[in-house]
């Protein structure tokens, strides 16, 4: 280091310090977010942890706050959840693969991306204004859960679409390559090919869309969702209430022991995203690992 | 596979090539478009059965480009058409009633960069005769391609193992070993050591060697030498033109175009 001169030396520790400086202001943004999490759900925790026990998960709502349970509201998020993922992954999947491998890029193309991304950002509540001039007054499929689970589908859709799109387009052109040089179809390199190494980054999507569809609220309340349901729903036709539906319904009384079993409330929710975020992340590193 | 007759008396393009009627392949005035810039103009030539020939040429002579179209792998890039025709047997590769996929069924392919499936061995092989309704032994077809692609000894005991852990000369042979389990008439290879090192690039040129008997081989090369070392016929392409195509001999010792001489003393490109 001793070629180095006086100058090139103050030059060189004022660069290093910007650079210090830039990692640490990163390192705060990003505790700060973890930070604010915590506060979150220690402040869940000091008011409703003390209410979850079996008799909350296990019973239905009630006038009385130490009655009052989950019951029906987890499963019925549960009942949205599952048919949620049927109806959306495999649409999803199927125009991701569609619009990547079997079109030719064009005009047509372009227009279908951009308007894909701007569903994206349309407002929750207005797919469900959608979702019940449609599905719930048109096709008379009434207050129920197929109603709630399609109105979501449509929702996550363009979330789906989006990574997916975005996984297989990572898939090298020379593995498309080896299988077409064989006498494949394209549907055989699809299927055989992309689908499998494009998996992973396809979970990926559809975590974070089934996240998000947990969690929201605004289009089943427009549909119609339940707030005080005292069954289970036996089928897709069944009215039902969902998890955010019942803890907007506690939040809103005015006793204080409502709004506690609405943080015990949130607590369960966190658990079931939890829960199914760490599935499918288990899912996605065994097949990644597979694939290596 | 071969119950196709072969159309006898083709054109020949150059008089030092003894007129031979096995030609696997038959290009007739082949110009080959991007977006209608012309990479490949008007080549005519053809490929010997069982035997190997080799393009060669600087950079950019549209020498890939001509050997992609061979088994219609042009076909995914937008925008590409292709004038003239090239006859395979008695068919235009080309023409309206013929279906790309039985063609790439047929003309098989290695390219450039090994790229094997991120599966296992064993499936990497058995997985394109699976699709195409192969009835027989999986077992044996999986034995007979890597032995043929002299690579059996060395994966023997690993066949189910991922093939992304062989090494870049055993994935080229992995390559080969699955465009032979196709049982295709012709072989088309891009380059296919340019990737690897002198001593995977020794096998695999031996390799050629012993597959002529069996197979129609065209190689895309930039190293001369191994042009001159395994072809019996060999191309030579400037900017989209076929400047000499002779028997490999003749055309490294004896050329008739200038240009040729130049290249391959290795006076330019």
């Amino acid at each position: 280091m001793s070629l180095m001169s006086e100058k090139e030396k103050k030059n060189l520790r004022n660069r290093q310090r910007k650079s210090l400086y830039f990692s640490r202001l990163c390192a705060a943004v990003t505790w700060s977010s973890v930070f604010l999490l915590c506060v979150l759900i220690y402040q869940v925790s000091v008011d409703g942890l003390s209410w979850i026990d079996w008799q909350f998960i296990s019973s239905f709502p009630s006038r009385f706050p130490e009655r009052a349970g989950i019951k029906s509201a987890l499963v019925g998020t549960l009942w949205l959840i599952g048919l949620i993922a049927i109806i959306s992954i495999p649409i999803g999947v199927s125009s991701a693969l569609y619009l990547e491998e079997f079109t030719k890029p064009g005009k047509l193309n372009k227009f279908i991306e951009v308007n894909i991304s701007n569903l994206a950002g349309v407002p929750s509540i207005v797919y469900g204004i959608l979702g019940l001039a449609i599905f719930v007054r048109f096709f008379a499929l009434e207050r129920s859960l197929l109603s709630g689970a399609l109105t979501m589908s449509l929702l996550i859709l363009p979330v789906i679409i989006i990574a997916s799109r975005e996984a297989i387009r990572t898939v090298p052109m020379s593995i498309r390559q080896a299988a077409y040089s064989l006498g494949a179809t394209r549907w055989q390199t699809a299927w055989a090919h992309v689908l499998p190494a494009s998996f992973p980054g396809i979970m990926t999507g559809v975590i974070l869309a089934l996240s998000r569809a947990i969690g929201e609220t605004a289009p089943l309340i427009i549909i119609g969702a339940l707030t005080f349901v005292a069954f289970l729903p036996e089928g897709p036709m069944d009215s039902f209430t969902a998890m955010p539906i019942q803890i907007y319904n506690w939040i809103s009384r005015p006793q204080q022991d409502f709004h506690d079993l609405a943080a015990a409330g949130i607590i369960v929710l966190l658990l079931v995203l939890l829960i199914m975020n760490a599935t499918a992340i288990y899912i996605r590193n065994k097949t990644e690992r597979r694939l290596k | 596979m071969s119950e196709l007759a072969f159309a006898e008396n083709s054109t020949a393009t150059n008089e030092t090539v003894e007129t031979i009627k096995d030609k696997a392949l038959d290009l007739q005035e082949v110009s080959i478009l991007y977006s209608g810039n012309p990479a490949v103009k008007k080549v005519s030539c053809y490929f010997m059965r069982n035997k190997i020939t080799s393009i060669i040429g600087p950079s950019g002579c549209g020498k890939s480009t001509l050997l992609r179209a061979l088994n219609r792998m042009n076909d995914f890039i937008h925008g590409v058409t292709l004038e003239g025709k090239i006859m395979f047997a008695s068919e235009d590769l080309y023409g309206p009633e013929v279906d790309p996929v039985e063609v790439r069924r047929r003309i098989g392919m290695v390219f450039q960069k090994p790229n094997p499936f991120p599966k296992s061995i064993y499936n990497n092989i058995a997985w394109a005769p699976g699709i195409n309704g192969f009835e027989g032994s999986k077992d044996e077809l999986v034995e007979h391609s890597l032995k043929q692609a002299a690579l059996w000894d060395e994966v023997k005991d690993r066949l189910h193992d991922s093939a992304l852990n062989l090494s870049g000369g055993q994935q080229q042979r992995l390559c080969i070993a699955r465009a032979l389990a196709m049982d295709p008439e012709i072989l088309l290879m891009d380059e296919p050591c340019s990737a690897l090192d002198p001593i995977s690039t020794a096998h695999i040129e031996d390799l050629l060697f012993d597959l002529k008997s069996r197979y129609t081989i065209v190689i895309v090369t930039h190293n001369m030498h191994q042009a001159s070392r395994i072809s019996d016929y060999t191309a030579f392409m400037e900017m989209g033109h076929l400047i000499e195509f002779g028997e490999t001999e003749q055309v490294f010792t004896k050329p008739l175009v200038k240009r040729t001489e130049e290249y391959v003393t290795g006076r330019f490109g």
